[in-house]
């Protein structure tokens, strides 16, 4: 704080934690890392300096808000503080997502499943991705902290700077490259990131011992995670970082500029959104056996038979084929990669199996997982005469009881109306500030 | 000698829910223009040792980041019971091995 900047923000959220997250509720992080992080925000900027946590919780739904909210409010009163909070909600009504579906103003992004009116009502839980228009919104009202929903992560290091007057390419080229802290940095290490930024350039700094920006490491951090290392979409327009330059400014800090900013012809927001897909139990053990490993695929095939032939006939009336499934990952063999995995024609000395059953409830789940154990104990191999146990489990009991999952079931953009609320805000005074 | 002899960093890593990104980077300007004077990194050869249809795939020569880059679909979506690698962040391996001729 030496060094006096005009905010500090923090992205707390990625759609990379998976959907599990966004569809539960509940982030990745514990409650005791969370609070960590926001007493340093809220007892070392001063006021005066305004605070934004962005993509609260991992997810970013309201659950997610209202988790960090909690923590916010019990730091403020434990440690007698006053702020004026900015909550910004971003999980979005089902029945205006209806209305835009219909009005084809739902356009999915790359790869992303079909949507249909089925699928919006069985998502569990939908948010937008804000742009810097409500933080900037918020931060009009002078509060001290904004504590945003789902937000895209370069907007909350942008939103001020452009309401200073800094051009937006810079704004947010420079809020792409500080967004994951010191991932852009040479070496990754504990630390943060410092941006100075000027009518036709900026500064990028690294706070932390040992830290080092180069031009490279600066320019290749618009690599990560993004599918174009050029061209960045935001809701209200395209970061072009074709011609940006880097340069190094002095031993540890990096110039940047030259990035643009092409203002789309309408607002667009990202959605996210998941669909409760069911319930899972885990086998996990070993396969040692010579023999097996040699015809694994076989073996395996004919264990799952054996599983879906005993399901149906023990609990036919309740589960037809098409309720569940079976999801199998054989460590050491092609677990990570599938079928994109070029070495399978070594065959190794041990495989690690997880037998994954899917089912519509916990309990069925657990019985499919019951039914399995014995086919993948015992089931035969022609090498082999009488009765052999082909599967070394890890666990006793044999299963473990995963709990519900979700998967994505929407990774699209919306196309507002003009002027149509999309994300909710809410003033609140703790502390009585 | 092989690719991985001569990056900084090869990774992998989700863009997106349904997308998977490679990122083939270096830390000297002189063994990047090596690479890629070569001819070795093509969208054809990556997709090629990935597995993948090189229609579907998105290629980038970064010359200011000392990179290459490429985006193709993800065989499962992220988290799905199918999919065994949540982050996409195992997904490189095969590049490693791409042969480059010596740096003289």
């Amino acid at each position: 704080m030496k060094r006096k900047p005009d905010f500090v923000a923090s992205d707390a959220g990625t759609i990379d934690a998976g959907p599990y997250h966004l569809g539960v509720g509940k982030g990745a992080y514990a409650a005791e890392a969370m609070r960590h992080d926001l007493e340093i925000l809220l007892t070392e900027v001063p006021r005066g300096t305004p605070i934004l946590v962005g993509s609260a919780d991992t997810a970013g739904g309201d659950p997610h808000v209202d988790r960090t909210l909690e923590i916010v409010r019990e730091i403020i009163s434990r440690r007698g503080l006053k702020r004026r909070v900015a909550v910004i909600r971003s999980e979005l009504d089902r029945t205006m997502l209806q209305d835009a579906l219909d009005d084809g103003r739902v356009i999915p992004l790359d790869h992303a499943p079909e949507l249909d009116r089925n699928r919006l009502v069985r998502s569990t839980r939908v948010v937008g991705m804000m742009g810097v228009e409500p933080l900037q919104d918020a931060l009009r009202q002078d509060v001290d902290f904004i504590l945003a929903g789902r937000c895209s992560d370069s907007a909350l290091f942008a939103a001020l700077p452009i309401m200073r007057g800094i051009p937006e390419g810079l704004a947010w080229h420079a809020g792409k490259i500080v967004e994951c802290g010191t991932l852009t940095c040479e070496t990754y290490g504990k630390g943060s990131m410092f941006g100075e930024l000027f009518s036709d350039h900026g500064i990028i700094t690294p706070i932390g011992e040992g830290l080092r920006c180069t031009p490279q490491s600066v320019a290749s951090h618009s690599l990560y995670e993004n599918g174009d290392p050029y061209l960045h979409r935001e809701s209200s327009g395209t970061l072009d970082i074709t011609h940006a330059r880097y340069e190094q400014h002095d031993p540890v800090s990096v110039r940047i500029s030259g990035a643009a900013y092409v203002h789309a012809d309408r607002p667009s927001i990202k959605l996210e959104g998941v669909e409760h897909a069911g319930y899972q139990s885990v086998l996990f053990g070993g396969i040692r056996d010579p023999f097996i490993i040699r015809q694994f695929d076989k073996w395996l095939n004919e264990v799952k038979d054996e599983v879906r032939q005993r399901a149906a006939r023990l609990l036919g009336d309740v589960l037809s084929p098409d309720d569940w499934r079976i999801d199998t990952h054989a460590y050491g063999l092609n677990a990570v990669m599938g079928v994109r995995e070029p070495a399978h024609d070594k065959p190794p000395h041990e495989i690690g199996l997880a037998f994954c059953v899917s089912a519509p409830s916990q309990l069925l789940a657990n019985k499919l997982a019951e039914l399995s154990r014995q086919p993948l104990l015992h089931h035969p191999i022609p090498e082999w005469s009488g009765s052999i146990t082909g599967f070394a489990c890890l666990f006793n009991q044999a299963h473990v009881e995963r709990g519900p999952y979700w998967r994505f079931s929407m990774h699209h953009v919306l196309l507002p109306k003009p002027n149509e609320t999309i994300f909710r805000t809410e003033i609140l005074s703790l502390g009585d500030a | 000698m092989k690719l991985s002899d001569c990056t900084a960093l090869i990774r992998s890593k989700n863009a997106g829910p349904f997308s998977l990104t490679y990122d083939i980077m270096f830390s000297k300007r002189e063994l990047y223009e090596h690479v890629k004077a070569s001819g070795c990194i093509t969208a054809a050869k990556l997709a090629d040792v990935i597995g993948c249809n090189s229609q579907e795939m998105k290629f980038f020569v970064c010359d200011n980041a000392l990179a290459f880059k490429f985006t193709i679909p993800r065989l499962h979506p992220a988290g799905d019971p199918a999919d065994a690698d949540l982050h996409g962040g195992q997904q490189f391996a095969p590049l490693m091995d791409i042969e480059i001729p010596p740096y003289a």
